[in-house]
């Protein structure tokens, strides 16, 4: 069964379209995570799965059902929110009972589920705590234990890490890879941190622009890229991009080759000063200013000593470029 | 406090500053306060030394007392200010959240529409107003009084509130819509709350003015029945005697409710259960 399925969906805000004719079906218990540069329409996308925003035009499907004019909270969905969002006055436990007591749920149902959950997100010291009392990593699991306890069909996460410390962020997200694990609805995650994309999804949705530019696995995104925009925005540092003529190819106009893929040899194709070195212990960066006036970034693995203004020798192996034509698409 | 910007000398100067304010602020009070205790030539002779046992008197509060309703102008004005607070709140409030919350046409429009009544003083309808009253039968009445006053404290409530309630999560409001709450209970429960500072402040700002006032009830509502405190106590202020010492007893009564009503709002000015709900 699909747990998701999106037909065509347009949202405009009053003359400006900021999505266009989205298509996209998210199976049951997959984890499909939407990355795009800031202002790409994946927050608005994920708005008008839950329904917080109303589709333009298109239909969207939740668990086989049509709720393009459901309101959220009949979708069999639950959001967890960047800035968390938990009800102050309420305590931890409050803020997990309260969609359940809106649905007139049993007590009995409720209690088991707010324990279920406060097990898994090991938050039963803080039941009778408010959100107040808490550490923002702590906030962000009471969030999600909220989420839990709807057992939506359907769980949908806004940028809940961006708010988090970079230590408290791998173990939160270490924590959500397992909570997905456990239960098996299927997720949707919006982020701009490919990090988060690559490690977290079975599928990544890259966006631009409002529209898809790609739809795959993280290593399809990351081997094949169908166009330069997701090449560039996949990866980091970032794929580097030269004139391919200019280095003796006559395949495409621009020909991309990742960071990691140069190597500096005794004797190479390519040849340049470096202008500036990064020392991050496990891997050496490089900036290259190549003699035909192209910058390249390496990405060496281990510790290398070079200096400013040394003058070295670059090649790459072929079957790792990547040829894109003038417009950017993918020339294979 | 960062221990570089508590130094004894600016700690010392900053206490001067306030104490001299506070005084200031004050001493009006004080003198009211104390010259209301005190026989009529007392209050002349001596207006700022306290009352002592030859110049101490009650004769203000028992001239107070004796003449005229006392305790029911006192009511009136406790019914029309508490009253004319709750619909200002409640209406403000509401006009402020679907100001703040929903994107409508002329949204901005009617937010400015309502904001107007900021800069044009309702004294300049007032023969409008009274002829309104009359025609609807309102004349001497508290409700007239407070109809009045909701209108006059409307525009600012309005303005002030939906400041306030742009500030509130969206996210907060969505996640209330997403576990089933209706948009009365976002209202009710999670936005009221948050905003309670501001309301406590919109309250504040009404209270005084609406307390104090003398134009209204002298228009609308000068009966016997309907007066308000301010109104009743101008009977000891005649055109050439006036007897202070009721005058001063009656000013001294009439700002321990007021006093009260500070003291409940500021409660909630201060009160900060709005920390942790979001970031």
């Amino acid at each position: 069964m699909t747990a998701l399925h999106l037909q065509k969906v347009c949202k405009s805000f009053g003359t400006v379209k900021v999505l266009h004719d989205i298509d996209l079906t998210v199976e049951d218990g997959e984890f499909v995570v939407f990355v795009g540069p800031s202002g790409c329409g994946k927050s608005t996308l994920l708005r008008v799965i839950a329904g917080l925003e109303d589709a333009t035009s298109g239909t969207v499907e939740i668990a086989g059902r049509d709720v393009t004019t459901t309101p959220p909270a009949k979708r069999g969905i639950a959001m967890v929110f960047q800035s968390y969002a938990l009800y102050p006055h309420l305590t931890v436990r409050g803020n997990m009972e309260l969609g359940l007591k809106q649905a007139r749920m049993d007590k009995a149902e409720i209690a088991e589920r707010v324990a279920e959950a406060s097990r898994m997100l090991s938050l039963d010291d803080y039941l009778d705590r408010r959100p107040s009392e808490l550490s923002g990593g702590q906030r962000q699991r009471v969030a999600i234990g909220r989420a839990i306890t709807r057992e939506p069909e359907l769980f949908l996460f806004d940028e809940p890490l961006s708010n988090l410390d970079a230590a408290l962020r791998m173990n939160t997200r270490i924590e959500i890879a397992n909570l997905h694990r456990t239960i098996d609805s299927a997720m949707v995650y919006v982020t701009h941190d490919q990090i988060e994309a690559m490690t977290l999804a079975d599928r990544i949705v890259v966006l631009r622009d409002g529209r898809v530019e790609q739809i795959g696995t993280p290593m399809d995104i990351y081997n094949d890229p169908d166009n330069q925009f997701v090449a560039s925005f996949i990866g980091s540092p970032a794929m580097n991009f030269v004139k391919a003529a200019a280095y003796g190819f006559d395949k495409g106009a621009v020909l991309g080759i990742r960071p990691e893929y140069l190597t500096v040899v005794d004797s190479g194709r390519l040849s340049g000063v470096v202008t500036h070195i990064e020392r991050l212990g496990a891997e050496t960066n490089l900036l290259v200013a190549l003699d035909t006036d192209d910058t390249l970034t390496l990405r060496l693995f281990g510790q290398y000593a070079f200096d400013v203004d040394q003058h070295v020798e670059i090649d790459f192996d072929d079957d790792k470029a990547l040829f894109f034509d003038e417009n950017g698409q993918r020339v294979r | 406090m960062n221990k570089a910007r508590r130094n004894l000398p600016n700690t010392i100067a900053a206490h001067a500053i306030l104490l001299t304010y506070t005084v200031i602020a004050l001493f009006p009070v004080f003198v009211i306060l104390i010259n209301s205790f005190k026989a009529r030539k007392a209050i002349f002779r001596h207006p700022l030394s306290f009352p002592n046992p030859e110049t101490f008197s009650t004769i203000g509060y028992e001239t107070v007392f004796k003449q005229g309703d006392f305790f029911l102008y006192f009511q009136n004005s406790m019914i029309v200010t508490v009253a004319s607070l709750f619909f200002i709140l409640l209406f403000g409030a509401m006009a402020a959240f679907a100001l703040a919350e929903y994107r409508f046409k002329g949204n901005t429009l009617m937010g400015l529409y309502l904001a107007l009544g900021i800069m044009i003083p309702i004294r300049i309808g007032t023969v409008a107003i009274l002829e309104m009253m009359v025609a609807s039968g309102l004349v001497n009445t508290l409700t007239a009084l407070i109809l009045v006053y909701t209108a006059q404290g409307l525009p600012l409530a309005v303005f002030i509130l939906s400041e306030f309630m742009k500030q509130v999560s969206d996210d907060l409001k969505n996640a209330g819509r997403i576990d089933g709450l209706s948009e009365y209970a976002i209202f009710g429960r999670l936005v009221l709350p948050l905003v309670r500072p501001a309301m406590a402040t919109v309250a504040v700002f009404n209270m005084i003015p609406i307390w104090n006032d003398l134009w209204f009830p002298l228009i609308l509502a000068p009966s016997e029945g309907t007066k308000t405190l301010t109104l009743g106590s101008q009977v000891f202020i005649g055109q050439f005697v006036t007897d202070w010492n009721a005058v001063l007893s009656a000013l001294s009564m009439a700002i321990i409710p007021v006093m009260l009503l500070y003291v409940v709002f500021s409660r909630q000015l201060i009160r900060g259960i709005t920390s942790g709900a979001v970031k």
